[in-house]
């Protein structure tokens, strides 16, 4: 995770597009400046960064699937729920599925997995957009062949 | 090209009025979904999937905005009820006559 570049996804391990899925590494860093705040003395993963470790898996496996067509934004989270503290230096698993696409939206749920258990999970809605430049495209297949998406 | 179903209508005057949390009895067979029913963006993106799961299509809104926006067709051919009904009672006969 690059918390400061808003990146939360170090690794694509699994892409299963049979199955309209997909498993991603994510390891917390042991320092960063959002620890500063969250909390002073205690550092924690904050939940809303959780949340958006299982969106951008999910926005990862809507990319792959739709061969980078449209960019997947987050518009909607239903259901989230942060069931244990993370700390700095933890490494978790990231998985999300597709349950339902459509024109202009992409449906997912995802879950935030450390050591097996289950730490958050949530209902992802995206909305996919064209992408704003070639130039962003591009840079998109990049950063996803470097973490081996594609 | 034939009118809409009345049976389709109510579902999607149930699920625009549930999604949006609007009145349902404000929403008429020419209600504008936008400019009567105050609809927004993301408003419309929860109704597209709420629509496509229930019915079992996939509305081409990207295709609709493109045709608005391009001058094939006006905004109230997809937006305005009875029309947008209508367009989803073609869409799953087609996908009927496809099966």
């Amino acid at each position: 995770m690059r918390l400061e570049r808003f990146q939360m996804i170090d690794r694509v391990e699994r892409l299963d597009r049979a199955a309209l899925s997909i498993v991603c590494r994510c390891e917390v860093p042991l320092q960063s400046s959002v620890f500063e705040g969250h909390f002073p003395g205690h550092p924690l993963l904050p939940g809303t960064l959780m949340i958006e470790a299982i969106a951008q898996c999910c926005g990862l496996l809507v990319l792959a699937l739709q061969d980078f067509a449209r960019m997947p934004v987050l518009v909607g989270v239903d259901k989230a729920r942060m069931r244990a503290m993370v700390a700095p230096g933890a490494v978790l698993a990231a998985e999300g599925r597709l349950v339902q696409e459509g024109a202009v939206y992409a449906a997912a749920t995802g879950r935030l997995l450390s050591e097996g258990r289950k730490v958050a999970e949530a209902e992802i809605r995206l909305g996919t957009i064209p992408f704003p430049s070639e130039q962003l495209r591009a840079d998109t297949r990049g950063f996803a062949r470097q973490i081996g998406l594609i | 090209m034939a009118d809409y179903k009345q049976e389709t209508f109510d579902v999607v005057a149930g699920i625009i009025a549930e999604v949006s949390s609007i009145d349902r009895t404000t929403i008429a067979a020419d209600s504008h979904a936008i400019n009567d029913l105050g609809i927004d963006s993301l408003d419309f993106l929860d109704v597209t999937f709420a629509i496509d799961k229930k019915f079992g299509i996939k509305m081409p809104v990207e295709k609709w905005m493109e045709d608005v926006n391009e001058g094939r067709a006006k905004a109230e051919e997809f937006f305005v009820m009875r029309n947008l009904v209508r367009h989803i009672d073609d869409l799953v006969a087609a996908k009927a006559a496809a099966a």
